[in-house]
């Protein structure tokens, strides 16, 4: 790329059409990711999400916890999109309302997970010795675990509800960012950058978080989309086993938790959530994939 | 080999310690006084007294540690607060239910998702393989109790061909065993998949085309004999995945394994049960994780000596 060329393609992210031929980092991952046709989908996708979470009292036709005696277990209609459930209230409208609650648990479970893992995870990987063992061993027992039996027993502690589903849920992502940070401290500690900063006597505090936190940072990325996926699902599955959302509540686990018991009755109840949990998840699945790809092709699977 | 074999097993010792160490301070971090759990509300000051001191939680910490590790040891983890009915015994009926429906999971899984990987690995870049690999993700991404509750919608309340749930005849392991093993089937899918291209690009295999090995025989008994050695532990993994899982599926299917009893006692607080649960899944854990290990070590000479 010589310097006459200006942008060599007409990107619409405005970063990089202003730095014409000198490629940013955030403007070369732009133009990876703009190629993965499936996740911009996904990604599109989970913003409309979010935007209908975020503005649902304004976009749900109906009340979503108001009931209508008068149409009890509807089929759709033009009426009601997604039919409606035993006490007649309006399926679409609590899906949207339930993406709030979807979304909100995904999300800060696995900041919360992310927060502590990557914190454990460098400083694990900086000092080393003693410390890095104790943290190590301890993740290991925990990545042995499958996730929803972790969240299980943080809830057999702590009692059901979806407050406490956050915590069970990040519980199991910590183990992963903590071992992805710390590698990635191991293979930067050394640099010469690091080493010339200890040189000029700056803090290990401020090492750790100025110069290898950020080299930790696209796995994190990646691996905090994917894992909310998972953690939506694993929070979806705690509700439908009645230790996470309790009934009234328009969480989907929950809801079709509500719908079972109308199965063959109304297929609206045990269709619809399902399908709003499957999307998400799945978008967040590929958005995860695509990022991967665009960030680090190494890391893709053949 | 042996000294592998001995190595691995010293080293899970520490690792049981810290699982009983969790399950006893478990009772610990429970709101509430577990004696008067046991003893029921309406119990007189001294009637938890006295339970307190049978359970053996009256005296100093490391006391009642190796009054619970003694009992465990013996097979004795309290009695239900649910049943009355001794722990031991609820979880001895609940076993091999939820044993059977892991092994049957596991083996379609593993069948189904081995073929379809090296169907997308052979017809790569073509149908077959977008195909496979779509069912893959999907698969992954696939709720267990939402697929559940489809499948009886469809075949039991619909078409009336399969029970909706209980246990007993090989007609109530269908739908579980299906919805079990989707999400196994599709990582194993993928797995394989990847693994197989890796090997498919070696020396070897080019070779053996080169002198012209039927294709058939290139791809079963050249790539996928060596394909087969991540894919191995990926099964060890995802064993741990199938029993968590089974939490999830036995509860929609009302099943009578462990995972509906773990649930249940976690609704209940019924704690000795839920603690036994916790040691059993744990041990289980353990142990196929080593089985693995094993397993792996024998078909890759290399980690044995490291």
């Amino acid at each position: 790329m010589t310097a006459a060329t200006s942008a060599p393609t007409p990107t619409p992210a405005p970063m990089v059409a202003a730095t014409s031929d000198m490629r940013t980092p955030l403007g070369e991952f732009w133009r990876r990711f703009r190629r993965q046709k499936v996740a911009l989908i996904a990604g599109a996708f989970l913003l409309i999400l979010l935007g209908v979470a975020v503005f649902a009292p304004f976009v749900a036709p109906y009340d979503p916890s108001a009931p209508d005696y008068m149409a009890i277990l509807e089929g759709p209609s033009a009426a009601h999109w997604a039919g409606t459930d035993a006490y007649g209230r309006d399926v679409f409208s609590r899906i949207l309302f339930g993406a709030r609650i979807s979304l909100a648990v995904g999300f800060l479970s696995v900041s919360l997970g992310g927060l502590v893992g990557v914190s454990l995870g460098v400083i694990s990987g900086y000092y080393g010795g003693l410390i890095d063992s104790a943290i190590m061993r301890v993740c290991d027992v925990l990545l042995a675990f499958p996730g929803i039996l972790l969240a299980i027993g943080v809830i057999a502690i702590l009692g059901p509800g979806i407050d406490n589903v956050i915590y069970a849920v990040a519980v199991f992502s910590v183990p992963i960012f903590a071992r992805l940070a710390r590698g990635s401290t191991l293979s930067l500690k050394h640099a010469v950058y690091v080493d010339a900063a200890r040189a000029i006597g700056v803090k290990d505090r401020v090492i750790m978080l100025r110069h290898l936190l950020p080299g930790a940072l696209p796995n994190v990325i990646v691996y905090f989309s994917m894992r909310i996926g998972t953690s939506i699902l694993t929070a979806a599955s705690l509700s439908f086993i009645g230790l996470g959302a309790q009934p009234p509540s328009p969480e989907w686990g929950a809801m079709l938790a509500d719908g079972r018991a109308y199965i063959g009755v109304a297929d609206s109840v045990t269709i619809f959530p399902g399908l709003a949990i499957f999307l998400t998840v799945l978008a967040f699945n590929l958005f995860g994939d695509g990022l991967r790809d665009a960030l680090d092709p190494k890391l893709r699977m053949a | 080999m042996l000294d592998y074999l001995v190595k691995r097993l010293v080293g899970i010792i520490p690792v049981i310690f810290a699982i009983s160490l969790v399950v006893f301070a478990f009772v610990h971090l429970l709101p509430g006084d577990p004696a008067r759990l046991v003893a029921g509300l309406d119990a007189s000051p001294e009637d938890v007294a006295a339970v307190r001191s049978s359970l053996g939680l009256d005296g100093p910490l490391w006391q009642q540690y190796l009054h619970f590790v003694g009992n465990a040891l013996q097979g004795d983890f309290g009695i239900s607060l649910k049943t009355r009915r001794p722990v031991i015994t609820e979880i001895g009926e609940r076993l091999m239910p939820t044993v059977w429906l892991t092994v049957v999971a596991m083996i379609w899984a593993t069948v189904f998702g081995l073929l379809i990987g090296v169907l997308s690995a052979v017809k790569r870049g073509r149908w077959q393989d977008y195909g496979g690999m779509i069912i893959a993700i999907s698969g992954i991404s696939f709720p267990s109790f939402w697929l559940g509750l489809l499948l009886i919608n469809l075949f039991s309340v619909r078409l009336g061909w399969l029970p909706t749930g209980g246990y007993g005849t090989w007609q109530h392991f269908v739908m579980p065993a299906f919805t079990l093993g989707l999400g196994v089937a599709a990582v194993m899918a993928r797995f394989t998949r990847s693994a197989f291209v890796e090997i498919a690009r070696e020396d070897y295999v080019r070779t053996a085309r080169a002198k012209g090995v039927p294709e058939k025989l290139v791809i079963w008994k050249h790539t996928l004999r060596n394909a087969l050695v991540p894919v191995i532990t990926m099964t060890g993994l995802q064993f741990g995945f199938l029993l968590g899982g089974s939490i999830v599926v036995e509860t929609v299917f009302s099943w009578p394994g462990l995972g509906r009893l773990l649930v249940d006692s976690v609704s209940y607080r019924d704690y000795p049960v839920i603690q036994a649960e916790i040691l059993l899944f744990s041990l289980e854990f353990i142990l196929i994780n080593l089985a693995v290990d094993v397993l792996y070590a024998f078909a890759n000479p290399e980690i044995r000596y490291k």
